[in-house]
């Protein structure tokens, strides 16, 4: 079972995030689930949202302690506790942030090492595709390009039936910032 | 029949719509869920016959779809928290009018102090209503159960809640199947009320009379006796829709009668009894364990005999999301006066409350600690 956590704030989509990656992953042909976890209900406050993928059913209702992947959407949460709660060496680190693997891993005293970092101006591409800083879809890019648990095709699929009320156009850039992300040249 | 991914309160509004209710109010703000505010666009966009009713208040929405029963309508509300407990004036009198609403409660924490998460507190207030309550696990669950509460509530007279864990099911996302209306009719025939039991303009009668208190106990002793002989129908029901809804059971289970279901050795030697979502939780934890077992109550209103599950096992642990304060837990209180002569070990476990995560961990410690008997808090 792939267990992916993602923290950001009311307002940025961590919820749909989580849902996008669940049904990338449902889209492929897994078990699929995505939950969240709403702290106080106003634009802003840390929100948690969970997402797992797995070949057979998934029963546990737990949230998650020990993520495989953890995505940041603001890079202001990072150093709060909650944060970093459950991290083992090998979990993966994806976060929006203009610093350098190297600069995140020193600012949490090492307890990801830098090799398992990815940092990724999403704010940028955001504002560059979407012209607004809204960062759930750019990330999710990064997810698929970096796990390569969730297809392409299912996630940009997955997109256009989550954001087909908001009109194609909306859609489409959407997707041309996921494709950004997920070409995003530090990938590695 | 395609299998979806929804968020649970989707699931259920979908389900609700193919049953194709008659009336259906609700009260729009905080506590509610998705649940309403799709068939509230289902009917914006056409897509649904039923009269939408936005009322004022949950006690409104209750009222008003106690009416449009008395009136021979079907019918169905949701709510959850604060507002089934604005409700419960009026949940009483549906019951003791024999009306059969059905209901989703989302379930939710009673303040204060304020808190929006999912716990059993809210449910545990009408647990002496005079209604069904059936408590749902999963999506598919969540769903089965709606098709089923239709057909017992109108075959019986009885009204009936299906009870979804707030948050955990309502806002989670995953696989489920959304019979169509097609399917649903196999099931659930058109609603015809008898002649006689709704208020007809063409055949004048009353409904709701004054009962002395000559009366009034028999009455009251009616609606308990119609409530238990309900039981054999609720397995009944269960298993003809489970063959009608043919669904990929998520986990393996030894035994399943609607009522309860378990999920674990033959002999266990612990037994955990518990409700709603957090069974799955569990299964997942004893899914290798030889000696611990999970017996799931579907049906807490009315609620079943356990005594053959209970016969060789030395501890039981109830876990339960609810606690009634100055004495135990409501379901610790049900399992315990069901088995008068149980001679082992029995502790009540109060998790969850308020959106405490129940985690895998949380049920090792109370299997650990199930040799000591009384109530705990984890």
């Amino acid at each position: 079972m792939l267990q992916v956590r993602i923290h950001g704030r009311g307002g940025q989509g961590v919820v749909t995030a989580a849902e996008l990656i669940a049904y990338a992953a449902f889209k492929d042909g897994y078990f699929a689930q995505a939950f969240p976890f709403f702290g106080v209900e106003r634009s802003g406050a840390p929100i948690t949202a969970f997402a797992r993928i797995d070949k057979k059913s998934i029963i546990t209702r737990e949230q998650i302690y020990q993520p495989d992947y953890l995505i940041v959407l603001d890079h202001t949460l990072i150093v709060d506790e909650v944060c970093l709660q459950g991290i083992t060496k090998n979990t993966k680190l994806i976060v929006n942030s203009k610093e350098s693997p190297e600069v995140i891993s020193k600012s949490i005293s090492r307890k990801v090492s830098s090799k398992n970092i990815l940092a990724l101006p999403a704010s940028d591409i955001a504002i560059k595709y979407l012209e607004r800083n809204l960062v759930n879809t750019v990330i999710l890019g990064a997810f698929a390009r970096l796990s390569g648990e969730i297809s392409l095709s299912s996630l940009k699929k997955a997109i256009s039936e989550k954001f087909a009320d908001k009109g194609s156009a909306q859609v489409n850039k959407n997707i041309t910032a996921v494709m950004a992300a997920f070409k995003y040249e530090e990938i590695s | 029949m395609k299998i979806s991914f929804l968020e649970g309160s989707r699931a259920i509004a979908q389900t609700v719509a193919n049953i194709k209710p008659e009336v259906v109010s609700a009260y729009p703000i905080t506590p509610q869920t998705h649940i309403v505010e799709d068939l509230a666009r289902f009917k914006a966009e056409g897509k649904a016959d039923y009269e939408y009713l936005l009322a004022e208040s949950e006690a409104a929405a209750a009222s008003i779809v106690l009416g449009a029963s008395a009136a021979g309508a079907r019918v169905y509300t949701a709510t959850s928290s604060q507002g089934l407990l604005l409700m419960l004036e009026v949940l009483y009198n549906a019951s003791g009018l024999r009306l059969p609403l059905v209901m989703t409660v989302a379930n939710r924490a009673v303040g204060a102090p304020i808190n929006i998460w999912n716990d059993h507190s809210d449910a545990m207030a009408m647990r002496d209503a005079g209604w069904v309550m059936l408590f749902a696990e999963n999506h598919q669950e969540a769903v089965d159960l709606h098709v089923i509460a239709y057909r017992l509530a109108e075959s019986t007279n009885l009204p009936v809640a299906v009870n979804v864990d707030g948050f955990i099911l309502t806002h989670s996302h995953e696989n489920v199947i959304v019979p169509d209306n097609k399917t649903i009719k196999k099931f659930l025939p058109d609603y015809r009320p008898a002649a006689g039991t709704f208020l007809d303009p063409q055949n004048p009668s009353t409904i709701g009379g004054f009962f002395t208190p000559e009366h009034f106990w028999l009455e009251r002793q009616r609606l308990d006796t119609d409530l238990k002989k309900s039981l054999p129908l609720i397995s009944n029901l269960y298993k003809q829709w489970k063959k009608i809804l043919r669904t990929p059971t998520p986990s393996k289970i030894n035994f399943d009668n609607g009522l309860v279901e378990y999920c674990g050795p033959s002999h266990p030697e612990t037994l955990i009894i518990a409700m709603g979502s957090m069974a799955g939780t569990i299964k997942e934890t004893i899914r290798d364990n030889k000696n611990v077992g999970l017996l799931k109550i579907r049906s807490f209103r009315p609620f079943p005999d356990l005594r053959k599950f209970t016969s060789t096992c030395k501890r039981i642990a109830v876990i339960e999301k609810a606690m009634s304060s100055g004495a135990s837990g409501p379901l610790f209180a049900e399992v315990g006066s069901s088995l008068s002569n149980y001679k082992g070990v029995i502790s009540d476990n109060i998790v969850g409350l308020g959106g405490r995560d129940v985690s895998l961990q949380t049920i090792k410690h109370i299997i650990k600690s199930s040799g000591k008997a009384g109530v705990k808090f984890w």
